[in-house]
């Protein structure tokens, strides 16, 4: 069996009776009799460090791993440059806990010092958290954030991505706070439909930019709308995107959060990834989980810390806005990183490659029979259209390590990034004309 | 040091992606932003550097003794690291079809197996990405459960105050108005506190066992059955499993539901704060409530993330009780209360500890007496330490203790560094009564003087300004 135990049984029988015990079981006095398991655990027996190397890797083994990803839906495959896997591996940012000892800390508080900054920038938002769990919880402590005694009702346009939906939808739900969708009407949010839902009870309105098919929404119509209303606004953001479009800050959002996944966290089956999350300097106080800010130390020289903690659970318990303790910090860390390779140049280059080549992917699609777009207007690197044959299409494109768009209700929801080269894009057109043929 | 915005230099950058191959088309000027991202601009080995430098100012499970109480701060295997890299993991779509991602699927469920095994428990899910992010599932799970059933006068979640800050909040999150029940001499539920506010208003209890003082209570099987009566379910924090895992089962002491910290208990690492993850394990009754995908799964299921939760977290975890197995478990968790009471045992005479009995895998020091001779606070004792390379104990925690400082030892530790430690812990002992005055201005020759923290607080800057 492996164990990581720096001791011998010799070694640990003297430390027993070093505190005056002869058993192990001399320390679970306090253990209920018949509560101590009478049997060994039925798990199996423990492994070496080659075995379970086998094991796993075997395990790793069974999953098919596609050279070429276009699908998205949540979750992207853009390149990760070599030193963002690196850096984020090594020990001491790895194995640190939260940075609650700042004099012994100042290495993670200032790569979340620089990780707000950068979000800021990205955003154009006043302040930025250390982050969430992910994208989808971020709007759902957005929505929270909005919430007051007056105003409980949350807003959703139904174009965000379903997973987000339900996250908001079941942390509405705890809460008892009143959730509803507005619909979509031709892949966007419905403006109309908007504007009959606000109230004077209306916590906040959510929005996805671009949105769960790829699409823009007009943003600041719908912004003003919400605001007309006395409601906040809500914008969930894809951060590649940020690169080159409108922030949330020039659309007048009150809350910008996104899925931070895209800025160098491997696909990974669903995580860890990372929720981002900024706002307003009249939200400040509002924000959830930790915020690092810069503060001098006793020789006046300038350090970081973990602030504005009145708002947190360990201070507050029951009054705090949220729970969250624990957040993303190595993703944080992960994240700026990444915009730090990238740069601005770098960062708009992955958002203009990225739509240039589903716009060449969708119009190489649409141009074969029964293959439509579903939605008219503009859209980033993702697409939905018509795709008869889905499964067959699928299959053909996995024989030649190509993982095909996400099968949803309409048709086919595509994604191109930066990674997928021209040639493989000209092949997944002519595989599908095959299978359509 | 500089900011990585201080270095940067206009026009210094790496070059990662080729030119485009495909005719650029280019965002209508209505949806373009005003200006670029002022990212930094720099080299690669000016970025390496940077980050470099940034992890010789982090203090890591590496890097030296660690005894952080409730966080359970034991060594994250490196072969951990390296099977949760394994392209075959970290390359999966989530949105994968059951039959590309057969391996992700089997990791799960053998690690739900595993877990539901060690727990008591039948059913698990991984999707809650953090430990308090599992007791808001867990709560949600008993919420679930009343609405079903109509039982709509369930109103009250009952916590001790000794419990963890994220207890109260999360019962305040779903909804539930909080009772406070007060502990016994030895930290634990009392009983007939307990009986006083448990009525047919009663949702849930949420406690941690051993309890937030590193004991257990010996009256969980009576603790748990009086809810039960009352018609309220029991929620499990597991922040402390690390102390019984193998050996006692929270199934067993009558719980219905329990998170696990798989960053504590199961060793991965916790990256500075986070990644981590919540599995939530429950009950048979409980299983029709557990969180799913809406994209993966469909129809109609609470759901507290996206997808299927930190699965890369779940790959370590799961390395590690393979690791294990069905021997190392229990012995790392015996080997977790042996050092923390051998710990103990070799400070005592010195600081106090508030309970002084048989610990579990973490010990609380009372030093109000201390401070009232000397003058020197746990505060002081915390930053003195930094000064000697061990990262201070929980300080201020659990809040019925004055002056509290928490050590969890973990097994990781050898007998060597608990001596080493307890040697240093006497001599700042004996250094309160000689020089109070160096205590209070430590740390002397850490990174950083003491942080102003109130001006942080009143002059809040967030984010580097040109």
């Amino acid at each position: 069996m492996g164990s990581y135990l720096p001791s011998t049984k010799e070694e640990r029988e003297q430390m027993l009776n070093a505190i005056g015990m002869k058993d192990w079981r001399d320390l679970y006095a306090d253990v209920p009799d018949g509560m101590i398991l009478d049997r060994q655990l039925d798990i199996p027996s423990g492994l070496s460090e080659l075995e379970v190397r086998d094991a796993v890797t075997a395990m790793a083994a069974k999953n098919t791993q596609y050279q070429y990803i276009l699908r998205g839906a949540g979750a992207y495959d853009h390149y990760i440059p070599s030193i963002v896997k690196y850096i984020p591996a090594k020990e001491e940012f790895l194995t640190a806990y939260t940075p609650y000892q700042a004099e012994m800390s100042q290495g993670i508080l200032q790569s979340i010092f620089e990780y707000q900054t950068m979000i800021c920038e990205l955003t154009g938002m006043d302040v930025s958290n250390a982050s969430v769990y992910d994208g989808a919880t971020a709007a759902a402590e957005a929505a929270a954030m909005c919430r007051d005694r007056k105003r409980q009702v949350t807003l959703m346009s139904a174009a965000a991505n379903p997973e987000t939906i339900n996250v908001v939808r079941s942390y509405c739900y705890a809460a008892g706070a009143e959730f509803r969708l507005v619909p979509a009407k031709d892949g966007r949010t419905d403006v109309e439909a908007l504007k009959e839902l606000l109230g004077p009870d209306t916590a906040g309105f959510y929005m996805q930019q671009p949105n769960f098919y790829g699409l823009f929404e007009d943003a600041e119509a719908l912004g003003r709308e919400v605001h007309a209303a006395g409601a906040q606004f809500i914008m969930g953001c894809n951060p590649i995107a940020l690169g080159i479009m409108k922030t949330p800050a020039e659309c007048g959002a009150d809350i910008a959060v996104g899925e931070g996944q895209p800025l160098g966290m491997p696909l990974g089956f669903g995580g860890p990834y990372l929720g981002f999350m900024a706002a307003s300097s009249k939200m400040m106080r509002r924000l959830p989980g930790r915020i690092v800010g810069e503060t001098v130390d006793s020789r006046g020289e300038r350090a970081f810390v973990l602030t504005l903690q009145a708002r947190e659970q360990h201070i507050r318990r029951e009054k705090a806005g949220s729970n969250i303790c624990s957040n993303e910090a190595l993703c944080a860390l992960t994240a700026g990183l990444y915009l730090s390779v990238m740069g601005p140049d770098g960062l708009e280059q992955a958002a203009v490659q990225s739509m240039s080549k589903a716009h060449y992917l969708a119009e190489g699609l649409c141009a074969l029979p029964g293959v439509d777009m579903v939605c008219s207007g503009e859209f980033f690197d993702e697409f939905l259209v018509t795709m008869p044959r889905a499964e067959e299409v699928l299959s053909a494109l996995k024989a030649e390590g190509i993982l095909g768009g996400l099968p949803v209700e309409g048709g086919m929801l595509w994604c191109v990034t930066e990674k997928v080269p021209k040639a493989v894009l000209d092949k997944t057109v002519s595989i599908v004309k095959e299978v359509l043929a | 040091m500089k900011l990585i915005f201080e270095k940067s230099v206009k026009g210094h950058k790496m070059s990662v992606l080729p030119a485009c191959d495909v005719p650029e088309t280019l965002l209508p000027e209505a949806l373009k932003r005003a200006e670029k991202p002022a990212l930094p601009e720099l080299s690669e080995v000016e970025i390496s550097r940077h980050y470099t430098q940034l992890n010789k100012r982090v203090h890591g499970v590496n890097s030296g003794f660690y005894p952080l109480g409730s966080c359970t701060m034991k060594y994250n295997p490196r072969i951990d690291e390296e099977m949760a890299a394994l392209p075959g993991f970290a390359n999966i779509h989530p949105l994968a079809s059951a039959a590309d991602a057969e391996g992700c699927l089997e990791v799960l469920e053998t690690a739900g197996k595993y877990l539901c095994e060690i727990s008591g428990m039948d059913d698990m899910s991984f999707q809650p990405a953090a430990g308090a992010h599992g007791e808001f599932t867990g709560v949600l799970l008993i919420k679930q459960y009343h609405d079903a059933r109509g039982d709509a006068k369930r109103t009250k979640i009952i916590v001790p105050d000794s419990a963890h800050g994220t207890n109260p909040a999360t019962a305040a999150m779903c909804g539930y108005e909080v009772v406070n029940v007060a502990s016994n001499d030895r930290g634990g539920v009392d009983p007939d506190a307990l009986k006083a506010v448990l009525g047919d208003d009663t949702a849930g209890l949420m406690l941690t066992n051993p309890n937030t003082v590193g004991l257990f209570d010996p009256n969980i099987l009576k603790i748990t059955d009086m809810v039960h009566e009352a018609g309220g379910l029991c929620y499990y924090d597991g922040a402390n499993l690390n102390a019984v895992m193998g050996i006692v089962r929270p199934g067993d002491m009558g719980f219905d539901c329990v998170h696990m910290n798989l960053h504590k208990t199961f060793a991965t690492p916790h990256g500075g704060g986070g990644p981590g993850a919540g599995a939530v394990g429950c009950k048979k009754h409980l299983s029709p409530y557990m969180p799913k995908s809406a994209l993966r799964d469909g129809g109609e299921h609470v759901q507290v993330r996206s997808f299927l939760g930190n699965f890369l977290v779940v790959v370590r975890a799961l390395t590690y009780i393979m690791t294990l197995g069905r021997e190392g478990i229990p012995e790392a968790a015996s080997g977790a209360v042996l050092n923390a009471n051998y710990l103990m045992e070799k400070i005592r005479g010195t600081f106090a500890p508030a309970f002084d009995h048989v610990c579990m895998h973490e010990f609380v020091l009372d030093l109000s007496e201390f401070k009232k001779e000397t003058g020197v606070s746990a505060l002081d004792v915390a930053k003195t330490l930094i000064d000697r390379g061990i990262h201070p104990p929980t300080m201020y925690f659990p809040l019925i203790v004055h002056e509290a400082l928490m050590l969890e030892p973990t097994e990781t530790e050898s007998r060597d560094t608990l001596d080493e430690a307890a040697e240093i812990f006497r001599e700042l002992y004996q250094m309160g009564y000689d020089d109070p005055q160096t205590m209070h201005e430590a740390p002397h020759c850490a990174q950083i003087g003491r942080p102003d923290e109130v001006q942080a607080a009143r002059n809040p800057r967030l984010r580097w300004n040109r």
